[in-house]
């Protein structure tokens, strides 16, 4: 029945005019003037911004083990909404988890490793997910994300101990992914990194100065990053477990009066 | 049995005249044919032990496990056709993990067992379909209901238990867990109980190698389900084994 065209979507029957079996639109009539996009939705353009976020999380790895840290405020825009959303997660006895940025995102996905982990010890062979290959998991699921126009809007912090040793990895949610001894992710790379890596630097690094050094950052962030917040959560990992503690920074002000912006 | 050759014991979807369904009751058989599995409900948690026989010595040990963790806080032990089991382990996996998903809880042990029971009941109703050829016992610990256990039939019925035992020697266990005072053992206390039992029970003559598995979910484990560590089962299962020698001598005394 070729002959009778796209009998679905009739074309009008003269120009301008109506189709068959539809009503006409008179000009001038408020569903003329604004144009009807009706079946032409943009159906790729899906999460183009983040919603809730967190800020910075930083990790650095010591001797033996590696630290993370962020702090527990959501943001709605500029608005300090939420004051007590925990993104430093135990995954495993051998992996902790620190994410910034989208936090429904990052909740997401945590009811999924959770999921995981669970399957995993339903095996019930004694075997236990490595930080190497959660990290290459991550990648995985943010480069395709990414590759659907969709991406979770976060970067992650995979820290933990991969056969005896200590690992750090990080990925964010375009999927790019690296190790390094030193990783903080939004404006943390612009102000934690160079005080993480000079810690690093100065040669091997104990668990005691690596808090240390975490605290510190941490600090300047606070007081440099309008996201940030005082109150953050602290995880260690090392062979012998995963310590996550909620710390609280305690600031002053008084000097603000003397800084003048001009 | 009367009733085979009168065409009644087909089908799953059909009645007999008497108003039984057989292809459910062969089902049951299949499930009596299998190793012992005890459940038992104790003050502070559930223990399972299983009798699991070895049918073929180039078996690894530890080969065909019949106790399986379902969800974090639950644990299945299963007799029957292994096969069967399998499938209805993955079943209750998925349940618990749809509910977790869902409402970002463990499953509550009530619900999950009313799930698998109806999964379980669809099986007895269509004829292009066999029942499963396997029981369930599932157990758990939580801090607000405790111990709590379920056994489940072929049939899709499904009882709360204080102890439960099914497979070929559920007769003579359940005579011996009735002796039991189950509401004041702890499961450390039951794990001794259920590995005797189990050695006890066990018919030398008709099967001669088997396995005992045992696992447990308890106020001391966390509500976890966790096999019970390799010291405690090993000293379980030596106690056993002593016990069973003793009424043997005892025996030989009288005569």
């Amino acid at each position: 029945m070729a002959f009778m065209g796209d009998t679905m979507n009739p074309t009008p029957l003269w120009q301008n005019g109506p189709s068959p079996g539809a009503f006409y639109n008179f000009p001038g009539n408020a569903s003329t003037i604004a144009p009807s996009r009706h079946g032409v939705q943009d159906f790729t353009a899906h999460s183009a911004s983040p919603i809730t976020t967190t800020t910075t999380v930083i990790g650095v790895k010591f001797d033996k083990g590696c630290v993370i840290a962020g702090d527990t405020l959501g943001s709605y825009g500029s608005l300090a909404r939420f004051r007590d959303c925990p993104r430093v997660m135990k995954v495993n006895d051998l992996i902790l988890l620190g994410c910034g940025g989208d936090y429904a995102d990052f909740q997401y996905l945590k009811d999924i490793i959770q999921q995981k982990i669970i399957d995993e010890r339903c095996v019930g062979d004694g075997l236990q997910l490595k930080p190497r290959s959660l990290h290459c998991w991550l990648t995985r699921v943010l480069y395709n994300k990414r590759s659907k126009m969709d991406p979770l809007w976060n970067s992650y912090v995979v820290a933990g101990i991969q056969d005896g040793e200590p690992f750090l990895g990080a990925v964010d949610k375009l999927g790019t992914a690296y190790e390094d001894a030193v990783i903080s992710n939004g404006l943390g790379a612009y102000m934690a990194t160079p005080l993480l890596r000079d810690a690093v630097d100065k040669g091997p690094l104990d668990q005691e100065t690596a808090i240390a050094v975490v605290r510190k950052s941490m600090e300047v962030l606070f007081y440099r990053d309008a996201r940030a917040f005082q109150r953050y959560q602290l995880g260690v990992v090392t062979a012998e477990g995963i310590k996550i503690t909620d710390e609280e920074l305690k600031h002053d002000w008084s000097l603000a009066h003397m800084i003048q912006m001009k | 049995m009367s009733s085979i050759g009168t065409g009644y014991d087909l089908s799953a979807s059909q009645f007999s005249p008497d108003g039984r369904v057989f292809q459910v009751e062969y089902a049951a058989k299949a499930v009596e044919n299998s190793g012992t599995v005890i459940g038992l409900r104790g003050k502070d948690g559930v223990v399972f032990a299983v009798e699991k026989l070895i049918t073929s010595k180039l078996y690894e040990p530890g080969a065909n496990k019949r106790i399986f963790h379902i969800d974090e806080h639950v644990g299945m032990a299963v007799a029957g056709l292994i096969s069967d089991a399998r499938q209805i382990v993955e079943t209750a996996r998925s349940e618990a993990s749809n509910y977790r998903s869902q409402y970002g809880s463990p499953v509550p042990l009530k619900y999950l067992n009313e799930r698998v029971s109806m999964y379980m009941h669809a099986y007895t109703l269509y004829s292009a379909v066999r029942p499963y050829g396997c029981s369930v016992v599932m157990g758990t610990w939580t801090d607000y209901e405790g111990p709590q256990m379920y056994m489940l039939d072929p049939s899709g019925v499904s009882f709360s238990y204080f102890g439960c035992a099914v497979g070929k020697a559920k007769q003579a266990a359940k005579t011996e867990i009735e002796k039991l005072k189950l509401g004041d053992l702890t499961v450390k206390e039951l794990v001794r109980e259920a590995a005797r039992i189990i050695y006890l029970v066990h018919d030398e003559l008709k099967d001669k190698q088997f396995e005992l598995e045992l696992s447990w979910v308890s106020k001391d484990t966390k509500g976890r389900h966790e096999l019970v560590p390799r010291e405690l089962a090993t000293e379980a299962e030596n106690q056993a084994k002593q016990a069973l020698a003793d009424i043997e001598d005892s025996d030989e005394g009288e005569m």
